[in-house]
């Protein structure tokens, strides 16, 4: 496996083939939990993890996984590994868990995640496998990110509120108040505002396309 | 593996491995962190508990002392009430209570209210609730300090009509855009001061379902 080739991974996983943004897989969670920054964060992070993960066992198994018990199989792991990283939540970030809640169980149902055992993992070697795990949650979590910054930005008019739920106490004294005295603009916050938000997210990335030399292979979704 | 196994033994017979190895990972996670989720659920509860009845002010093991009552008269909701009961020297200090009032403009919202032996409120905060966002939910201490209007007050302050929001002649605010949360909150507060007054023997009296280990 070169490197050129670990490279061309990433570049697709995290920008153009870009689950939240091109893909459009797994929109479920990613419009129900990214009210802020912190949650998108947090759910973006144990989306990756998860993706890493099954995408290693997948890949280490896929010798013996015979085509009809595949999609099984990959549901068994997805599942494990989800519910493990649900139970270390539970234990070591309570409160984030309290807030995630009913969504991280949901990561199991995430058809990015199956997508990729499917297309990716159950084709190529380990390394490889885990570097695509590592890319596509990379770039779902980019979104999730860039999602709950802009709605908690517009709705809120503050960035990083929350933090203390994934770093501690400190993080409290992260919380950027952006717009000082913000009377809340209710639409960001709630589902509506997070399919426009995302509709300008999805915008803003093919005028950054369409503004780049065209390239051949680009599965640009033309807006009609 | 034996390869001369039939294609159907060999697949189901990998599946099970697969299922097991995942069954024993998840049996090892559950048995690392059961008891660091027991203690953190305790940690949350006691937390809560302890900013309105102040550590000090007690001696007994608040958590294991707790009762569960129904009361759909009063409470208006079927779901059990939890009460924890704070006693110094065994002298009742205050009581706990979970209650959930179905008035919400979005369903349940559960509160936890503290009430001394005087009958006096100690403090009122909201465990969980759905409310609009933006609009409902400063009744959350994390969002205003409305919740804390009701500390000191009992029935007699302020009289069974100062029992309301402002909207509907009470002595509590209301707020922009949203009276529907609030006059929940303060009718279920007021409800659960009835509820003290006619029960508070049983509340402080009644024993502790010992044989069930609580959480």
């Amino acid at each position: 496996m070169s490197n050129s080739n670990l490279k061309q991974i990433l570049a697709d996983g995290a920008w153009r083939q870009n689950t939240g943004l091109v893909v459009l897989l797994g929109l479920c969670p990613l419009l129900a939990v990214t009210n802020t920054l912190i949650n998108g964060l947090a759910l973006g992070l144990a989306t990756m993890l998860t993706l890493m993960v099954s995408n290693l066992s997948v890949s280490v198994m896929r010798k013996l996984l015979k085509p009809e018990i595949r999609i099984p199989a990959f549901v068994l792991i997805i599942a494990s590994v989800v519910t493990v990283i649900e139970l270390l939540m539970h234990a070591f970030f309570y409160d984030l868990f309290r807030v995630l809640g009913i969504f991280i169980p949901l990561i199991v149902t995430n058809c990015a995640i199956i997508g990729r055992a499917e297309a990716f993992a159950s084709r190529n070697n380990p390394l490889a496998s885990v570097v695509d795990g590592f890319a596509t949650g990379l770039g779902f979590c980019i979104t999730l990110v860039a999602l709950g910054a802009l709605r908690e930005l517009t709705g809120h008019g503050t960035l990083l509120s929350g933090a203390a739920m994934l770093v501690g106490d400190w993080g409290q004294y992260l919380t950027l108040t952006l717009i000082p005295g913000h009377p809340g603009f209710l639409l960001a916050i709630l589902p509506p505002g997070a399919f426009f938000c995302l509709a300008l997210l999805i915008a803003a990335r093919n005028a950054l396309e369409a503004n780049k030399a065209p390239l051949p292979k680009q599965p640009v979704t033309t807006p009609t | 593996m034996s390869p001369a196994l039939p294609p159907v033994i060999r697949s189901s017979f990998l599946l099970g491995i697969i299922a097991l190895l995942g069954t024993a990972l998840l049996a090892a996670v559950n048995a690392l962190t059961h008891e660091r989720i027991i203690e953190q659920e305790k940690h949350r509860v006691l937390q809560q508990l302890n900013e309105i009845v102040p550590t000090t002010s007690f001696n007994n093991d608040l958590l294991a002392d707790k009762i569960e009552i129904r009361d759909e008269t009063f409470f208006r909701h079927p779901a059990a009430v939890t009460v924890y009961r704070a006693r110094m020297d065994g002298q009742a200090v205050a009581v706990m209570m979970i209650v959930n009032t179905p008035d919400g403009y979005n369903g349940n919202i559960r509160l936890l209210a503290g009430i001394n032996a005087a009958g006096t409120v100690l403090g009122v905060r909201v465990v969980s609730h759905r409310e609009t966002p933006g609009l409902g939910d400063p009744i959350e201490i994390e969002k205003s300090d409305w919740i804390r209007r009701f500390t000191n007050k009992s029935l007699h302050d302020p009289g069974p009509n100062g029992w309301a929001v402002k909207k509907d002649g009470g002595q509590f605010d209301q707020f922009t855009g949203a009276t529907i949360s609030p006059r929940a909150v303060v009718k279920a507060v007021h409800n659960t001061l009835l509820y003290f007054e006619a029960n508070q023997q049983l509340l402080f009296n009644k024993p502790t379902q010992s044989p069930k280990q609580n959480e």
